[in-house]
C-alpha cells in the first residue's frame, strides 16, 4: 500500500518519524492536507497544530512554532523551529 | 631533618588532591562527550532538510537575496570566535583564538575594519584584557549549546549583516570554531558564513535531480524564511561541534594532568623516603659516634 514517509524534525533533533496516510499542517496560507501522490511542494509553516495519521494507531498531534514543509516523492519533511508531539498521541514508529 | 620530610609529605598530599580533581574532570568530560556527539548527530536531519530545501529553491528561483549578495557600502567585517567558558582544556581555546587573530590580521591587511563577536568566557577575557572592543558576547553554555543560544547568536549576526552601513552594518561574517575530527584531533577552522556562497553545489554530486517544486506562498517568500534558518542551523552545528571538541580537548588535557600528577607523587614519595632514610642514618651515626666518644674518654 502506498504511504507517506513522514519526518518531523526541529533544531534539536528528530521529533517524530514514521509512515502515514495523511499529514495536515498549518502553512502561512492556511491548512494544507497532504495525501499520497502529492506534487513536490515547499511551503512556509506558521505556528499551529500538525496532525499525522499513521498507517496504524491513533492520530499523532504536534505543535510547531513555524518552519517549513517539503513534500517530495511521498517523503514529507516537516522542519520546525520547535516541535512538540502532544503526549499520549502515539510514539514514533521507529 | 624532620622539616624536609614534612615538606615532601605536604606536596604529596596536595598533588594527590589535585590528581583527584583532574581525574574527576576527565571523567566528567568523558561522560559528556558522548552526549555532545549525539547532539551533533541529532541535528543532522534538520540540517540536511534545510540544506536540501535551500538548494531546491536556489535551482528554481532567482537567488537574489540580501543574504547572498556582496555588500560594497561598508568595509566592516564580523568575526565570531567560538571558545570554551572554562580552561582546563589544553590548547583548545588558545588555538581558536590564535586562528581568529590570524584571520583578523589578514582582514586588517586588506583594509577591513574588524567587529569582534565572542562566544565563551575565554575569548571574552582574552579580548577584554587586551582592551579590544567586543560587539557582543555570549557566555555560559559553551559545553552544551542549545538551539536557543544559536538562535540568539545568529539573530544578532544577521541583524548586523542587514543593518545599514552607518549603524554598524557588516559586509562579511566569518566564524572561527574548532572542528571535531575525532577524539584525538580537533582542528581550529575558519568559515565564511555571510554572504552565502551561491547555494548550488550544496547538494552532493550524484544525488538525484531535484524535482520541480511548487512553492507556497512563493519562491521568494520560501527563500526569505529559509535562509535565516539555514544560517542558524550552520551556527548551531558550529557551536555543537565546538562543544564536542572542547570536551574532547578537556578529557585529553585532564588525562595528561592526571598522569603528570601521578609522576609527581611518585617522585615526591621517593624523595620523602630518601629524606627519612638519610635522617635515620644520620641519627644512627650520631648515636654511634656519641657512644664511641664516651667509651674512649
Amino acid at each position: 500500500m502506498a504511504h507517506l514517509e513522514v519526518e518531523l524534525v526541529d533544531a534539536e533533533g528528530r521529533v517524530w518519524s514514521g509512515q502515514a496516510t495523511m499529514v495536515t499542517a498549518p502553512t502561512v496560507e492556511g491548512e494544507i492536507g497532504i495525501l499520497v501522490g502529492h506534487e513536490p511542494l515547499l511551503a512556509v509553516l506558521r505556528a499551529g497544530e500538525v496532525r499525522v495519521k499513521p498507517l496504524e494507531g491513533p492520530v499523532v498531534r504536534g505543535t510547531v512554532t513555524g518552519g517549513f514543509l517539503s513534500v517530495d516523492d511521498d517523503v514529507v519533511t516537516l522542519v520546525a523551529d520547535e516541535a512538540v508531539v502532544v503526549p499520549g498521541t502515539g510514539a514514533s514508529t521507529r | 631533618m624532620g622539616g624536609q620530610q614534612r615538606v615532601y609529605r605536604q606536596r604529596i598530599r596536595s598533588t594527590q588532591s589535585l590528581k583527584k580533581i583532574f581525574r574527576a574532570m576527565e571523567l566528567i568530560a568523558a561522560s559528556r562527550i558522548g552526549r555532545a556527539r549525539a547532539n551533533v548527530t541529532a541535528t543532522t536531519p534538520y540540517a540536511r532538510a534545510i540544506t536540501r530545501a535551500v538548494s531546491a529553491v536556489a535551482t528554481h528561483a532567482n537567488v537574489n537575496h540580501p543574504l547572498t549578495s556582496d555588500r560594497h557600502d561598508t568595509n566592516r567585517v564580523a568575526i565570531l570566535v567560538v571558545t570554551s567558558d572554562r580552561g582546563m582544556a589544553g590548547a583548545y581555546s588558545a588555538s581558536a583564538i590564535r586562528e581568529a587573530e590570524r584571520l583578523a590580521g589578514k582582514l586588517a591587511g586588506e583594509g577591513k575594519e574588524i567587529a569582534l563577536y565572542a562566544s565563551g568566557r575565554r575569548a571574552v577575557s582574552y579580548f577584554t584584557f587586551r582592551e579590544r572592543p567586543l560587539v557582543r558576547t555570549w557566555t555560559g553554555s559553551s559545553d552544551a549549546p542549545t538551539a536557543a543560544i544559536a538562535e540568539e547568536i545568529s539573530d544578532a549576526l544577521l541583524a548586523a549583516f542587514l543593518a545599514p552601513a552607518d549603524e554598524g552594518g557588516v559586509g562579511e561574517l566569518h566564524v572561527v570554531y574548532t572542528q571535531f575530527v575525532n577524539m584525538v584531533t580537533q582542528r581550529p577552522r575558519v568559515i565564511r558564513m555571510l554572504p552565502l556562497e551561491v547555494v548550488e553545489g550544496v547538494v552532493e554530486p550524484g544525488d538525484e535531480a531535484l524535482p520541480l517544486y511548487e512553492f507556497e506562498p512563493s519562491a521568494d517568500d520560501v527563500l526569505d524564511a529559509l535562509l535565516p534558518r539555514y544560517i542558524r542551523t550552520r551556527i548551531h552545528s558550529c557551536l555543537l561541534e565546538a562543544a564536542a571538541s572542547e570536551l574532547a580537548a578537556r578529557q585529553r588535557a585532564m588525562h595528561t594532568a592526571t598522569d603528570n600528577a601521578e609522576d609527581l607523587i611518585r617522585m615526591y614519595t621517593r624523595l620523602a623516603n630518601q629524606a627519612r632514610q638519610s635522617e635515620i642514618t644520620q641519627e644512627i651515626s650520631e648515636i654511634v659516634s656519641g657512644a664511641d666518644a664516651l667509651a674512649s674518654s
